[in-house]
């Protein structure tokens, strides 16, 4: 019905009419499904939640005399330098040198990579420790200097995977509290987490990946991102409701950007306590209405969409496959669930309001035709599944 | 007891004004009763006391009064258990962990997250489930 380059002239002229994932549904019962997919350009989804499979390659330039390291630390958080002479890879999850982690049950883990991640786009002077074996051509041995982003040639996110579709909701089934990802869990089910956006979720709202591929245009923390490739662990070929919307973890993306242009309100560090540290992120990614059949699965309602609830003292951690129950975002976020008879309290480690607002900016710069859409050169694959990982005695 | 009110205070022990029983006064001396929420009064140490008083409201301004004569700091806004607007990513993973909801939605379509002081009996449980560091204790 419409092309990607329709859109993007619309676009260009400042005349798209643009609307949130969250306020799809209502116009679209209002104006029905062939009107509405006339009229609207783009459906705009967001997510901002936690992210451990973040990090980001850095480049320093290189320094007189030059060095080629092979160990370094920034702000006493070891980066991985086995790469170029002077490029190095943070990980939002490592921890600072010296952090006791879990010696002292339950950790508190107050500083990691994703709080150098964070600080890095906040601007904040940040120091290099590096060390080196030294070379004909890069003599220097050792160096400790203070940088901030702007002294990098390059700061590029590179995270292997985000924007999960769909995902667990976390409860504990035994007798005692446990520190997870998932957040604090109370002993005999007196509460339960769960982590997506839902109605808004990028990935719920295209849920057998017909627009958003690699190569797709994204919103990364206020830069301009793209899908580099499927996401690590990316599983399409899952049980799925009739409108196509998986019932648990499913497809994930690879998402790449410009951290030089990130804004570090939506560039979070995060500490689990007796977990580690992870990075929280705010995702935007638009979908063009090309025809009415994607616009009506951009109408996906809270109440539709379904996820697992998974034991975290026995079945997660021992990777049993177990669900006790599946439930929809209607009744999560309704802020209380009921799971065999019990009620039980529920909160989100994912943030709804400030998904929201991602999908606001996005929208807004959409309709101030400043962010074009991107046709995916691929599209990510349906019928891949996950494995579990084989453990072998021997080699094979 | 129709003329009475509650109040919510901190107050703030420079070192060594810990010895003397200051919630006897408070009880014995000006009518007061008195609820702790939390208390760090240790000898030789700077001190922290968090309570709710209620009484009459010049009874509690006597009882202030006798307290501030050995230069305890009294703090009637600036409360034990703060929250940072800015630090908090709205995600409400503490609703569920703070007993009284002082932490709770503002509107439950937009979700952001508010921090309602006056109804905080400062459990401490929004500092170690908050990945983002977003609550502080002032001790």
């Amino acid at each position: 019905m419409k092309s990607y380059a329709e859109i993007n002239r619309k676009i260009e002229s400042g005349k798209a009419v643009v609307l949130t994932a969250d306020e799809i549904m209502d116009y679209v019962d209002r104006k029905g499904l062939e009107a509405a997919a006339r009229e609207v350009d783009v459906v705009t989804t967001a997510t901002f939640g936690p992210m451990c499979s973040s990090g980001c390659f850095l480049n320093f330039g290189h320094s007189t005399p030059r060095i080629r390291i092979t160990e370094a630390w920034i702000e006493d958080v070891l980066v991985y330098s086995g790469v170029a002479a002077v490029d190095v890879f943070l990980g939002a999850t490592q921890l600072r040198h010296g952090d006791p982690a879990n010696m002292y049950y339950p950790g508190e883990f107050r500083y990691g990579g994703g709080h150098v991640i964070e600080d890095l786009v906040a601007g904040k002077t940040l120091q290099l420790f590096a060390l080196s074996y030294g070379t004909d051509e890069y003599p220097r041995r050792e160096m400790r200097t203070y940088f901030t982003i702007n002294d990098l040639n390059q700061a590029i996110m590179t995270n292997p995977r985000n924007c999960y579709q769909n995902y667990n909701v976390a409860i504990n089934n035994s007798d005692r509290r446990l520190h997870t990802y998932m957040g604090e869990l109370e002993p005999n089910r007196r509460n339960a987490n769960y982590c997506s956006a839902g109605q808004l979720s990028p990935l719920l709202n295209d849920p057998c990946y017909e627009t958003i591929g690699v190569g797709t245009s994204v919103w990364l923390a206020g830069a301009r991102g793209l899908v580099y490739s499927e996401g690590t662990q990316h599983s399409g070929a899952v049980e799925r409701t009739d409108m196509g919307v998986p019932t648990g973890g499913a497809g994930t993306l690879a998402l790449t950007g410009d951290m030089k242009k990130m804004k570090s309100k939506y560039v979070r560090g995060a500490s689990f306590r007796g977990y580690g540290v992870s990075l929280s992120l705010g995702v935007g990614i638009p979908i063009p209405v090309l025809n009415k059949d994607i616009l009506q699965r951009t109408c996906v309602r809270d109440r539709d969409i379904f996820a697992p609830v998974v034991d975290y003292s026995h079945d997660y951690p021992e990777n049993t496959g177990r669900v006790i129950a599946k439930v929809n975002y209607e009744q999560l976020r309704s802020g209380e669930i009921t799971i065999e008879g019990k009620k039980v309290p529920v909160s989100s480690l994912s943030s709804y309001h400030m998904a929201l607002e991602v999908a606001n900016l996005l929208a807004d710069e959409l309709r101030r035709g400043e962010f074009l859409l991107s046709e995916p050169v691929r599209r990510l694959p349906l019928d891949s599944k996950m494995k579990p990982m084989r453990m072998a005695e021997k080699p094979k | 007891m129709s003329d009475t009110v509650t109040k919510k205070f901190m107050l703030y022990f420079p070192k060594c004004e810990c010895e003397k029983p200051i919630i006897y006064h408070f009880v014995k001396d000006f009518n007061l009763i008195v609820n702790v929420y939390r208390a760090r009064v240790t000898p030789e140490e700077e001190g922290y006391l968090v309570l709710d008083m209620t009484g009459k409201p010049s009874d509690i301004e006597r009882a202030l009064a006798f307290v501030r004569t050995f230069n305890v700091v009294v703090n009637a806004t600036g409360r034990g258990v703060t929250w940072s607007a800015d630090r908090c990513t709205h995600c409400g993973h503490c609703i569920t962990h703070c007993p009284p909801r002082a932490l709770n939605f503002k509107d439950r379509r937009n979700r952001e997250v508010c921090f309602n002081e006056e109804k905080c009996i400062e459990c401490l449980a929004c500092i170690r489930v908050c990945p983002f560091g977003a609550c502080a204790s002032a001790f």
